[in-house]
């Protein structure tokens, strides 16, 4: 091929030069955009290129404003106009033109407006509803050629919303005569599905009726659609396995016209597409997999020859025998296959078996040993992107033995690399690592430095964050290692700060500061106030952010006791307590306080205390006195503050009522509240009839000329100013220069002779390969978490100690905060927000990251005195169901006072009550198993998801008024009990608001044990899956898992919205967008409305507003408080309903179970 | 695949087809981040690239970069062959197609590019069906141009 391109660019001068009559009619068809061209390549710079081609836009902007131009030549004009746009040039008001040009022009304008339309705009641009019209009548149009140009614009690109207007022509070409018709119509409804997957939902059946089409083109194109809605359910499918399989068969056999060939080789990209759709079936599914062996393997054996094409095929070949259940056979030939892959000579090949190696090692840890040779090779390749694949692969084999090497090996990368997507993804790696399979302290110090100052601030905040919880809370059980690993730290850490730390990132700066505050003391002989004093120099640098800076205050503020270090930090305290930033001013004023006071800074920082044995006293009893003090003087109770946005929120919907006499001071109000309320307001006055007093009104203040000093947030300047100079801060910051060691270790490598070369890579490759021996079971490299990992986090049943030492020192507020764990924290995530938020109520800090830092050192106790807002008194009725075991129970909030760093996840573990039970599992037995305040729950019919011999795990949905209760009830139904029993579950579009009994210690034989799971669904999906797991040790040290799913629906998440007409009339207002749709209507004896809605209501869980003559309002939510509201009216004969709501996404997927309900009906 | 780029060894854009929405300014910024990198490399290099969370795949035709994005998960060497057979379909329709051919008549080649992937898939892998059907619509053009009052 390249050998028949051989005409090139150089040769254009001569090319024009030639007697234009030979090469006319193919060089300059439109004449204009050749001399357009022409003039283009002679020019020089740049500079004259854009006067040339703005003169020339010029001149088309005046020629298409001209009603003189014709279609013929408004055709030309857009082939010249997307030409300036391709060197970069905007044309965008050449863009309406093109729409009129597909519109108005005969076929062959038509054609090259499309096109023009296709590639000036994309989906969400506005014109392109201006398209619409023009679609519905070509696709309507007896002309093949204008029926496919439009449909080819409707399959790249098309407005979302309008998908309806056309879906029902577009369908009907399914059974067109004419294949290319058919095939562009399923391309069309595969766009569709991927932007819309809703509104192509009921036609699923058409889709079988493409793939069983005669026509292999527009079964090839259906195929497109079922990778899709495969990868998204692949169970939903299964019974399509048999004729995947049989149409391989058929194309491998070459039954397929030789149309389809491509190099000799039968339709690879059918092939190619049917091995995704068959190892997306097969993936964790014996069954299934086992139709699919033979066709595999005729697959692997038929691709013999050596070209491109069939590496292509034999690597998803591979790829599918590696992600189906195995067998042990064909994984043999795969691995060969591989082999072949990974020792060829052309280096695209050599790329796809490495990344074939990245998932195969994780199976068969023995082919990484085979090729040990190449992998080492490749390390050094001079093409960055083998070097990167190579890693990958071996960041899989990575063990205790060979971690050092490995991870050198990546540092090594990262420094000479300068993509950060590369930098995010490789220190992430090198933390895992690192963190999994340290063989030292030391080394794992030394290699956390590296990755801190090579991440900077790009790399993920959990790295920092999981990094800090292992110096702080330890890793395993000896003491005497884990003080040796915090003077490690700090050591480090000194020797760093005495060095140039301008090139530190922040990340690492507020790391370092935190290790110091905490642990200096560990260091003997060390003075706090030689600390104090490198962290004091820190303080003044430039370049230092005030989070960093706030770092470090904290960590003085810990270091204050010390002799010499308190007259230091009253000079920092002073320097900073004018700053303009008010949390450093505070902190500034916190750590004076401190240092002055020893007995003070001895009680709230202790030296070396554990970290879970401060007690947080989360309900703040202590303050009691003061808020009923306050209370009593007339202070208003204290307000959450989304009760505050909803009564703000409120107000101004009260100020929007246009006869409102008072309305111009409300007005005036409101648009200092919220400066969205003036688009708010325009929307109404255009709804309302009666808006002229509306539009008249000057009475809304002028707010655009006046410079906003003053916003929600105090302040506003101040902030600005900080932002601002965090961003220079940041720029500022130099990349860290290369250590001296790798420019040796390099130059080792590349001088010396070959033997020398060669000995160096064997001793390479055994101590990268140490440990992947067949000993070694492949078990032991996967990522599986039964690997014996060097720093284990605590688990949290080890807290149960500690906590239970706190719970008996803090006597006095003992009831009320154990309360306030299970039921605040735990049941409701909202309410522990509003504790976290309590302590900022005084709206002075910035952030959850320093607040929740403070709360753990216990500062607010201080803090908490100068509070001005009352607070609350949280007082919980519902005590009952957390009988047993108080002891047993970790404290979460005392947990996430030690994070430090993250707010605290709701997660622990939470002893439920076993109750013993009957064997016999039937519906009654199980449910009698529901504690209380389950039972009165409606809910839906227990089901079997999933069981083994010796445990069984059934569930059932119930509906609370605030959350989807996922019950999961567990019965032991072997003879013997089980223990260390744990529940996970798995679903990425739900939030878990809350959960009970996901662990459990022992469930003695035939015995059941309930738990569940609060869930919300914050985006909305018509369907989603939950998947989880549940492990248990049967006999002892061995753990079992059982997995189970199960489908959850948007219904279970819908609740009646109960609210009055004229607060729905204001909500309604308030959403801007809405989607129509026109629903069938139930006709039987009575109002024919009345009968639909009601039959919605029953179904769907909404609620009816008010029904007025052929109009009805009908609103719900979604879990936890999206509204949606729907006005429904009859239209000839069908409903048409209206439905707006604050989630785009949200009346799409109600429609879908309007749609549904009433075709049941 | 996520969008495809034609452009010469000077570094200029002859082909730009994009199958996800994307803002102008950030389509600009890819293709000169892309021509860049993709023109720094050596000739006996991997023809594919990491580059942000894609996977980019590239050949050169003479003086002619094709380049695809595509993700992580999709098949590298089977994108190199969709180049390759777009390369022939051209071929085939200007007959022993160069660099000018695609410059002058581009809008043709973005026909044909139409009618082999569609919305950022192989539409039609028949070398044949993908002619005929462009053939045809140039026959209506012809037809068209000669009849211009039907």
């Amino acid at each position: 091929m390249s050998d028949v391109v051989e005409k090139t660019l150089t040769a254009l001068p001569s090319l024009l030069s030639l007697d234009s009559q030979s090469g006319a009619g193919k060089l300059s068809s439109t004449s204009k955009l050749g001399g357009l061209i022409r003039s283009i390549t002679e020019l020089t710079s740049k500079h004259e290129e854009e006067k040339l081609i703005n003169r020339e836009l010029a001149a088309i902007k005046e020629q298409v404003s001209s009603p003189n131009t014709s279609m013929r030549q408004m055709k030309e004009i857009m082939v010249r106009a997307i030409y300036c746009e391709m060197l970069g040039y905007e044309a965008s008001f050449s863009y309406i033109h093109a729409i009129k040009l597909a519109q108005q022009g005969s076929a062959i304008e038509k054609r090259v407006g499309y096109l023009a339309v296709s590639l000036f705009l994309n989906e969400s641009h506005d014109l392109l509803l201006l398209l619409v019209n023009t679609v519905l009548k070509d696709l309507q149009s007896t002309n093949l050629i204008e029926v496919c140009m439009a449909l080819t614009v409707v399959s790249q690109l098309f407005p979302k919303d309008m998908i309806p207007a056309i879906l029902p022509l577009v369908e009907e070409k399914l059974t067109n005569p004419k294949e290319i018709i058919r095939r562009k119509a399923v391309l069309a409804l595969h766009k569709f599905y991927l932007i819309a997957p809703n509104q192509v939902q009921h036609i699923h059946s058409k889709f079988r009726k493409a793939l069983c089409d005669k026509d292999p083109g527009v079964m090839t194109a259906s195929l497109h659609i079922y990778l899709q809605l495969i990868k998204e359910n692949p169970d939903s499918y299964k019974d399509l396995t048999g004729s995947f399989v049989a149409i391989l068969r058929q194309v491998v056999g070459g039954k397929l016209p030789v149309d389809f060939n491509y190099h000799n080789v039968p339709a690879p990209w059918l092939q190619i597409q049917l091995l995704r759709i068959l190892s997306l079936l097969g993936k964790d599914d014996q069954s299934t997999s086992e139709l699919m062996y033979e066709v595999l393997d005729e697959s692997l054996r038929r691709a013999e020859m050596n070209h491109n094409i069939t590496y292509a095929i034999l690597y998803e070949c591979v790829k599918a025998i590696y992600t189906i259940y195995p067998k042990s056979e064909l994984l043999e030939k795969a691995a060969k296959c591989i082999g072949n892959f990974v020792v060829s000579p052309k280096i695209n090949l050599k790329y796809l078996g490495l990344k074939a190696l990245t998932y195969v090692v994780q199976q068969d840890a023995s082919l990484a040993l085979q090729h040990q040779m190449t992998i080492i090779e490749c390390l050094d390749h001079s093409d960055s992107i083998i070097k990167r694949e190579t890693l990958e692969v071996l960041f899989r084999i990575t063990n205790v033995k060979n971690v050092a090497v490995i991870v050198e090996k990546m540092l090594d990368f990262l420094k000479l690399c300068n993509d950060d997507y590369t930098i995010i993804d490789l220190v992430g790696k090198v933390a895992e690592l690192a963190e999994k399979y340290s063989p030292n302290n030391e080394w794992f110090i030394q290699t956390m430095n590296v990755v801190f100052s090579l991440g900077g601030e790009l790399m993920h905040p959990d790295i920092p964050n999981n990094f800090l919880r292992l110096l702080a809370q330890g890793f395993g059980s000896e003491e005497e290692e884990q003080q040796q690993l915090r003077v490690f730290a700090v050591d480090s850490y000194l020797t760093l700060l005495e060095s140039d730390t301008a090139h530190l990132p922040q990340r690492f700066l507020q790391v370092i500061s935190w290790a110091l505050g905490e642990f200096s003391y560990l260091k003997d002989g060390l003075e706090p106030c030689k600390v104090t004093k490198l962290l004091a120099k820190l303080l003044d640098e430039r370049n230092v952010t005030s989070e960093s800076r706030s770092w470090i205050l904290s960590a003085m503020a810990k270091l204050s006791a010390g002799p010499g270090a308190a007259a230091l930090a009253l000079q920092v305290s002073e320097r900073y307590s004018s700053s303009l930033d008010t949390v450093l001013r505070q902190q500034a004023l916190e750590l004076l306080h401190l240092s002055q006071d020893p007995e003070l800074h001895a009680r709230v920082l202790p030296h070396g205390a554990a970290w879970d044995s401060f007690e947080v006293d989360s309900s703040l009893s202590f303050l009691d006195s003061f808020v009923s003090e306050a209370l009593s003087q007339g202070a208003a109770p204290y307000k959450a503050p989304h009760q505050r946005q909803e009564e703000l929120r409120q107000e101004k919907a009260l100020s929007l009522e246009p006869y409102s006499i008072s309305l111009p001071v409300s007005l005036s109000s409101c648009s200092i509240t919220d400066r969205q309320s003036p688009t708010l307001l325009s929307m109404s006055s255009s709804l309302s009839g009666n808006s002229n007093e509306l539009k008249a009104g000057s009475s809304t203040l002028k707010l655009e000329g006046v410079k906003r000093v003053w916003g929600k947030e105090g302040y506003l300047h101040q902030q600005d100013a900080v932002e601002e100079a965090a961003q220079v801060e940041e720029a500022a910051t130099p990349a860290l220069p290369l250590s001296p060691q790798q420019g040796g270790a390099e130059s080792q490598q590349t001088h010396g002779d070959l033997t020398v070369v060669e000995q160096e890579k064997q001793k390479l490759a055994s101590s990268l390969f140490v440990g992947l021996g067949s000993q070694n079971s492949t078990f032991l490299m996967g990522k599986s978490d039964s690997t014996s990992q060097q720093f284990r986090r605590k688990t949290r049943a080890a807290d149960s100690t500690s906590s239970g030492v706190s719970e008996r020192s803090s006597s006095s507020s003992h009831s009320s905060c154990s309360d306030f764990l299970h039921n605040n924290l735990l049941e409701d995530s909202q309410n522990s927000l509003n504790t976290q938020k309590i302590g900022v109520s005084n709206g002075t800090h910035e952030g959850p990251v320093t607040q929740s830092f403070q709360t753990a050192n216990g500062i607010p106790e201080e803090d908490g005195e100068e509070l001005g807002n009352p607070l609350p008194v949280i007082v919980d009725s519902d005590v009952a169901s957390i009988g047993t075991e108080t002891s047993k129970e970790t404290s979460p909030f005392l947990d996430a006072g030690m994070v430090l760093v993250q707010p605290c996840s709701p997660q622990t573990e939470l002893r439920d009550f076993v109750q013993p039970g009957s064997s016999g599992i039937t519906q009654t037995s199980l449910r009698s198993q529901f504690p209380p305040e389950l039972s009165q729950l409606p809910h839906s019919d227990i089901s079997l998801l999933s069981s083994d011999h010796s445990l069984s795990l059934s569930a059932c949905r119930a509906y609370r008024d605030d959350a989807l209760l996922f019950v999961i009830i567990l019965s032991n139904c072997s003879q013997s009990s089980t223990n260390g029993l744990s529940v996970q579950l798995d679903c990425k579009q739900l939030k878990v608001a809350s959960l009970r009994g996901n662990a459990l210690e022992n469930l003695p034989a035939h015995s059941m044990s309930v738990c569940w799971y609060a869930l919300l669904m914050e985006e909305p999906h018509t369907q989603v899956t939950v998947a989880g797991s549940v492990s248990y040790r049967a006999v002892p040290g061995h753990t079992q898992t059982l997995q189970f799913t199960d489908k959850l629906f948007l219904t279970d998440f819908i609740r009646p919205l109960t609210l009055s007409t004229e607060e729905y009339g204001k909500l309604w207002l308030s959403f801007s967008q809405d989607v129509r749709q026109n629903l069938k209507l139930i006709q039987g004896e009575g109002d024919p409305l009345r009968a639909t809605l009601s039959a919605l209501k029953e179904q769907l869980q909404l609620h009816i507003v008010d029904i007025i003559g052929s109009e009805g309002i009908v609103a719900c939510r979604l879990l936890p408080d999206s509204p949606c509201l729907l006005h429904c009216r009859i239209h000839g004969g069908s409903l048409a309903v209206w439905l707006r709501s604050p989630l785009l996404s949200l009346p799409d997927c109600l429609l879908y179970y309007c749609q549904k309900t009433l075709e049941e009906c | 695949m996520q969008f495809m780029l034609l452009f010469s060894r000077q570094g200029k854009l002859r082909l730009q087809k994009w199958y996800v929405p994307l803002s102008d300014k950030e389509k600009k910024k890819i293709t000169r981040e892309l021509v860049q990198t993709v023109l720094a490399r050596k000739p006996k290099m991997c023809s594919f690239l990491e580059w942000r969370d894609l996977k980019i795949v590239y050949k050169r035709y003479a003086s002619l970069y094709f380049c695809c994005a595509i993700e992580d998960q999709d098949n590298e060497l089977i994108t190199l062959e969709i180049i390759h057979r777009y390369v022939e379909l051209l071929d085939k329709y200007f007959g022993s197609v160069c660099e000018l051919d695609i410059i002058f008549n581009f809008e043709k080649a973005y026909f044909i590019l139409d009618e082999f992937l569609l919305g950022g898939e192989a539409q039609e892998t028949s070398k044949k069906n993908v002619l005929k059907a462009i053939e045809q619509a140039d026959l209506l053009q012809e037809v068209c141009c000669s009849l211009p009052s039907s």
